[in-house]
């Protein structure tokens, strides 16, 4: 059986698991739908009070909302396995039977626990989307739309490779390290509103640290159509969510060094 | 300390030293409360900038107001304790049925041990972060600045005392609906967002629409944060100040009355699980 037909298999399985509670699925994904979606009432609380920031409208910064929270949906949805490595994995042993299978230990991860109720958050910010649509001056052409689908492709890539690293430092710390939520859940946090109202040291840690403006910020200005206020080339703008891939890539090789030197807890 | 009162106490101290144990928990939540707090500040910094006339509360006092809610994020009352529910599943609630104390006041004490715990390592470290290391470093601008004057700190002492009373008021009645139903998640999935909304934790209640305001600021949840940081840097003072106590305190008497109805009826009804 070749590696995509086993992952659609994983995926049938999960699925198969959780419509035998359809109730408990659908009340886990309203409530995913309410926590994640508070967010955007506190961004249209401040607009309500304040009008604009920094130049930006409701709807513009909408779109920025809406494109981040699409992307992490998505890669919450596909690296569960990664995201409770340490706590699932390592600490208790089952790494070794994923080990023992004759296939990647990446597939098996990937495959494990597909989570419906996260498709709550992508409901919502499909929503916003409308919403974005509506208010700003988007234009959804051919090159808007190709560019917004690189972008959420890229941003999966980069939320991947960030739980890819949170579960190689389980190698060494065996429990999955909660802090690397700075990153996932701070990284929507601050993706969330256009880069250029930060400050310079933190709009430096969002494009050259962790790179999440090059699949958020820069990429909707391409949609926008507008130049960038801080001063990037325009044709760059469309090209930065390259950076997610590399992030990837990097995050592998890190992976690989851990895999290397595992060592089961024994339990 | 009074004999009645031993037992509760004692209830507190163990879930209270129980809970300071988990220093790796309290540092990751310290980083990523870090974080948070400094998004929250530059985006209202950027808005101040745009438009700052617009805005209730001055720029220097929504910062300290981030601080203080990034500071006392643990005391929100967004998750029922767990052990309820462990307790519940486990049959291990047959035990505290056994007790000759009053159920209610032995849950309260074990859930305000929990909360405190959680949240006095995290404040600590966030005093001192943005209390006494951002001014030194000559970021004042962006610090947590010291309460307003000696009659906030003399009106802000209670309103916190009764801000963390509040937070288990309302605790309990969600320990209670965990224990009819099983299962926790479902209560945390509307607590949640419920609490950050109408707590002031998200954006302060005064930032929403000018129509909603009379309403949001009789609702319990106003007590939580709202009230008594608006106390802090006496943005509610004199009689205003006292009403806001006045609020806090009816809606603890209000909401305990109804944990103890609610509960009792649970209690009358529980069926024990497993062994």
């Amino acid at each position: 059986m070749n590696a995509l037909r086993l992952y659609f298999r994983y995926v049938g399985a999960s699925i198969r698991a959780q419509a035998q509670y359809p109730a408990a699925t659908l009340l886990l994904t309203m409530g995913h739908i309410g926590a994640t979606a508070i967010e955007i009432l506190g961004v249209f609380a401040l607009f309500h009070r304040f009008g604009e920031i920094k130049g930006w409208t409701f709807g513009e910064v909408a779109l920025f909302y809406a494109l981040i929270n699409i992307t992490f949906s998505l890669a919450d949805l596909l690296t569960r396995g990664f995201d409770v490595f340490g706590t699932d994995f390592v600490r208790t042993g089952a790494f070794d039977r994923v080990l023992l299978r004759p296939r990647s230990a990446t597939l098996q991860l990937i495959g494990h626990e597909i989570r419906l109720s996260r498709l709550g958050r992508l409901l919502q910010g499909l929503a916003v989307l409308a919403v974005a649509t509506r208010l700003a001056p988007i234009e959804w052409d051919a090159a808007a739309v190709a560019i917004a689908v690189w972008a959420v492709t890229g941003g999966v890539a980069l939320f991947a490779g960030i739980l890819v690293l949170q579960a190689t430092l389980a190698f060494w710390t065996v429990e999955s390290l909660e802090v690397v939520n700075v990153l996932t859940y701070g990284g929507v946090q601050a993706a969330q509103y256009p880069l250029d109202i930060y400050a310079g040291w933190f709009r430096r840690v969002l494009t050259f640290g962790i790179p999440l403006a090059c699949v958020a910020y820069y990429p909707v200005l391409a949609i926008l159509k507008r130049p960038d206020p801080l001063g990037a080339p325009d044709w760059l703008l469309p090209l930065t969510p390259l950076a997610g891939f590399a992030f990837l890539a990097l995050s592998f090789v890190a992976w690989r060094a851990g895999m290397a030197r595992y060592a089961s807890t024994g339990s | 300390m009074s004999a009645a009162l031993r037992p509760y106490a004692a209830a507190f101290r163990a879930r209270f030293l129980l809970m300071l144990q988990y220093r790796v928990a309290a540092l990751a939540g310290f980083a990523t409360q870090c974080w948070w707090g400094a998004i929250k500040i530059m985006v209202y910094a950027a808005f101040y900038e745009s438009a700052g006339a617009a805005a209730p509360i001055s720029l220097p006092n929504i910062v300290t107001y981030t601080w203080l809610g990034q500071a006392f994020l643990a005391l929100l009352p967004w998750l029922a304790d767990p052990e309820v529910g462990a307790s519940i599943r486990t049959g291990g609630v047959g035990y505290d049925r056994l007790r000759p104390i009053d159920a209610y006041g032995y849950w309260y004490a074990r859930t305000l041990g929990w909360i405190a715990a959680r949240a006095l390592p995290r404040a600590v470290l966030m005093l001192l972060a943005a209390g006494v290391v951002l001014p030194l470093v000559g970021l004042e601008a962006w610090a947590w600045q010291p309460p307003a004057g000696p009659e906030a700190v003399a009106l802000f002492v209670p309103a916190f005392v009764l801000m963390i009373l509040l937070a288990v008021a309302v605790l309990m009645l969600a320990n209670v609906v965990v224990a009819a139903s099983l299962n926790e998640r479902g209560v945390n999935a509307i607590l949640m967002p419920t609490v950050v909304v109408f707590s002031g934790s998200l954006v302060p209640l005064d930032f929403f629409p000018d129509a909603m305001r009379p309403f949001l600021h009789l609702q319990p949840l106003a007590g939580l944060v709202d009230i008594p940081f608006r106390i802090y840097f006496a943005d509610l003072r004199g009689a205003a100040a006292l009403q806001g106590l006045a609020l806090q305190a009816g809606w603890i008497v209000v909401l305990v009355a109804l944990g103890r109805v609610a509960m009792a009826r649970m209690m009358r009804h529980l069926e024990m699980q497993g062994g």
